[in-house]
């Protein structure tokens, strides 16, 4: 260790002591490592630190790379979401600990974009751009930086989809194109539901509000920012989406059940929740653990209003303080460009792929047993291909946070919705223009 | 042999010198140890923090990007609305969750200490048992007593609305929030279901504290009061409270610092994706929120320093008031 990675190393350990949870925690996992057996004696090592489920794609690619790359010493470091880009985080700060390939969640893209500390992949020898075609364009556009640089390639997407129990409509007497058509048609269907059967229509406003502020928006347009890094909060889009998630609250037709709780869960599993809109990678979850019972009673639909959305997502980087930067990116192909590891994704993990080739693949076509037999499948490629292409904002994250705060501020408290979209601006402007 | 013998006693010297350097020095490599630790993971991490807390600098974006700010967080943090609401949030949770903490504590160690002899370990163990339990373990036992749908608390209350008397204003409280009472999603409410599980959580702690500094007072002066005919309650407060003054101050002054550090319960009870989050969100939430989801580590490192800046104050003021020896106070009259 030279003097300089040494003091990288005591910097690490400072900020882990002065702000707990960070770099112990990281730590741990990554000394928790499984390396991967070579087949021959490899002469370099890949260091790719990911997290669950991205990770099992990762390992059920490890033969494949074993195959293709007998010199390289794969080595997977998972560790769990939160604690993973916390750990990048500082892995970037110091710019000690840095794996050769790093998995990015859609939610850190621009945080992590627009930290300068990513190769540029459009650059040779990589020539991301040569390859654009592979690529589902929405996606790729997520993975560039400031200043164009593409920084991330996307593995996997989450085409926003309206999944809904066929049977509690079928028992209210909706149809599916009432609860697609525009939100005026959704929220009343939601009341009839509610009547009928007594389950609630969403399970939190937030999730109307957050999708219905995605409406109409065109290919380049920021969802929080424009190109000039102005905020655009107090726009029309913000206040319909703010007057919806309220009208929705008001009418008491969500269950005030947060995604990945307790409460959402079981909601799931006993019929109280109708509809829930997210990415279609849902439907396996909801399969593998959350209401595997209730199979066959769940149909995909198109997103209310005509909105096409993405739901997560999930890219890969190459650090530029990566030493095994050509193998890095090798592997980075593997697993967003070889149709085998993609399909082989998507079957295991329900994840979407990112690469276009797969979606003429004839798995498109099979029926979802989960979805009483809907090719469902076909919609979310259709939608995938018409999610226009935003750009990332590394204050996206922070936006996020303030408009959630405000949007309570108006449901909870009653506070008027141009006030709160005008505090929104004011905090978020506060808080951006000082970096 | 001479040129043998000669030799020794150099060597002989030599070791004694060598072992009186060893003595010198072992102490030194006794708690070198300690030192290393505490250099490392104590001094070090204090004195960048204050370095962090004038620079501006997002972590994300490598060090070289630090830049010197000057008191420029200080007055960031001391302007943010945000700041000044989570101060507020910690400030509600120190006096609704701490006060009552020594209310009930401190009669409740006299009754146990007066009145418990059989079974008393039992009794305090069984308080003192929510302080050293996990708060991953607490939080998942309460967000199921606390669950709107399936929680056990609104499934009682449901059923206490069936009783007589009791039942109809009860009906009427939960009627006005339909499907029950959202005890960690509605802003009326959460604070106080979240205060509810710090009081609960250091009740034991501080009645352990309260019932070690009764057991040093001495038995004579009971006798001597019961002698002069003073009642439990007149004892209680002339013997009893002006000699746990010291204990009093100890428990309070961890109290202040515990409160207005808090952060586990708020944090693992109320999903950060909430809205109600903010409603909950205390000082230490805020700086974890400015640091890791932010990307300022330089503001929470300022807000930090504020925190403790308050809580020195804090504990000045509690000292004034409960750090006097009453029975030097006593000796001086």
């Amino acid at each position: 260790m030279n003097r300089r990675s040494a003091a990288c190393a005591l910097l690490a350990a400072g900020m882990s002591a002065a702000l707990p949870g960070t770099v112990s925690s990281a730590t741990s996992a990554m000394s928790a490592a499984a390396p991967v057996p070579p087949t021959r004696a490899p002469s370099s090592v890949l260091r790719v630190a990911t997290f669950p489920d991205l990770d099992r794609a990762a390992i059920a690619a490890a033969p494949r790379w074993r195959a293709l790359h007998p010199e390289v010493e794969l080595k997977l470091a998972s560790m769990q979401y939160a604690d993973h880009h916390l750990s990048m985080t500082t892995a970037l700060a110091t710019g000690s600990g840095l794996p050769d390939v790093m998995a990015i969640d859609l939610r850190y893209i621009g945080k992590f974009a627009g930290s300068g500390g990513f190769v540029d992949l459009n650059q040779a020898p990589y020539l991301a751009a040569s390859h654009a075609g592979d690529y589902v364009r929405f996606a790729l556009a997520q993975g560039v930086g400031p200043g164009g640089a593409q920084v991330a390639i996307p593995a996997d997407i989450g085409p926003g989809t309206l999944i809904y129990r066929h049977d509690l409509l079928e028992r209210a007497g909706v149809s599916e194109a009432e609860i697609t058509r525009d939100w005026a048609s959704y929220l009343a269907a939601g009341e009839r539901i509610r009547k009928a059967t007594g389950a609630y229509l969403m399970a939190d406003a937030a999730d109307l509000r957050d999708i219905a502020l995605r409406q109409g928006l065109q290919d380049g347009e920021g969802l929080y920012f424009d190109a000039d890094g102005r905020v655009l909060v107090e726009s029309a889009r913000f206040r319909h989406a703010f007057e919806l998630g309220r009208a929705a609250r008001r009418a008491g037709l969500d269950a005030r059940a947060i995604a990945w709780t307790n409460d959402w869960a079981a909601g799931f599993k006993q019929g109280r929740i109708a509809t829930q809109m997210m990415g279609a990678w849902l439907v396996g979850q909801l399969r593998n653990w959350i209401a595997p019972q209730t199979a066959g009673l769940w149909r995909s639909a198109p997103l209310p209003g005509g909105v096409r959305a993405a739901y997560g997502g999930s890219f890969y980087a190459i650090p530029k303080k990566a030493a095994n930067k050509s193998a890095a990116w090798d592997f980075i192909r593997l697993m967003t460009a070889d149709a085998q590891v993609q399909l082989d994704a998507l079957r295991q993990l329900d994840s979407f792929p990112a690469m276009r080739a797969v979606h003429r693949d004839p798995v498109m076509d099979e029926p979802i047993e989960f979805l009483g037999g809907q090719r469902a499948r076909l919609l979310w490629r259709e939608t995938a291909e018409r999610i226009p292409a935003i750009p990332v904002n590394r204050f996206d994250a922070l936006a996020t946070t303030v408009i959630r705060d405000e949007f309570e501020r108006v449901v909870a408290k009653g506070k008027a919705i141009a006030e709160a979209l005008a505090d929104a601006r004011h905090l978020i402007e506060r808080r951006a223009r000082r970096r | 042999m001479r040129a043998l013998r000669l030799p020794l006693p150099r060597r002989l010297h030599a070791l004694i010198a060598s072992a009186a350097r060893s003595r010198r020095v072992a102490p030194y490599l006794f708690i070198a140890p300690f030192f290393a630790l505490f250099l490392v993971f104590s001094l070090f991490p204090l004195l960048f923090s204050v370095y962090l807390s004038l620079q501006q600098w997002n972590p994300a974006e490598g060090l070289h990007t630090m830049h010197w700010v000057g008191l420029e967080n200080y007055g960031y943090a001391l302007t943010d609305p945000w700041f000044w609401d989570a101060l507020y949030n910690t400030a509600w949770f120190a006096l609704v969750a701490g006060v009552p903490q020594h209310l009930v504590a401190l009669p409740l160690a006299f009754f146990i200490h007066r009145r418990i002899k059989r079974g008393r370990d039992l009794i305090v163990g069984a308080y003192f048992v929510p302080y050293i339990t996990s708060s991953v373990a607490i939080a998942l036992i309460f967000t199921t007593l606390y669950s709107k749908d399936y929680g056990l608390i609104n499934a009682a209350l449901a059923e206490l609305t069936r009783i007589p008397f009791i039942g109809s204003p009860l009906a009427s409280l939960t009627a006005m929030r339909e499907g029950g009472i959202d005890w960690l999603g509605d802003a009326d409410v959460t604070r106080p279901a979240v205060a509810f599980v710090v009081f609960w959580r250091y009740l034991g702690w501080n009645l352990v504290l309260y019932l070690s500094g009764l057991q040093v007072i001495d038995k004579d002066l009971y006798e001597a009061a019961t002698l002069d005919g003073a009642s439990e309650w007149q004892q209680f407060r002339h013997v009893t409270l002006p000699l746990l003054k010291p204990m009093m101050f100890f428990a309070v002054t961890l109290t202040i610092i515990g409160n207005l550090q808090l952060f586990e319960e708020p944090f693992i009870l109320v999903d950060g994706e909430k809205g109600v989050a903010s409603s909950v969100m205390t000082t230490a939430i805020f700086m974890y929120r400015t640091a890791f989801s932010d990307g300022d580590f330089g503001t929470a490192s300022a807000m930090s320093w504020l925190m403790f800046v308050l809580i020195a104050a804090l504990t000045w003021v509690n000292a004034r008031l409960f750090g006097r020896d009453p029975r030097s106070s006593h000796g001086a009259r």
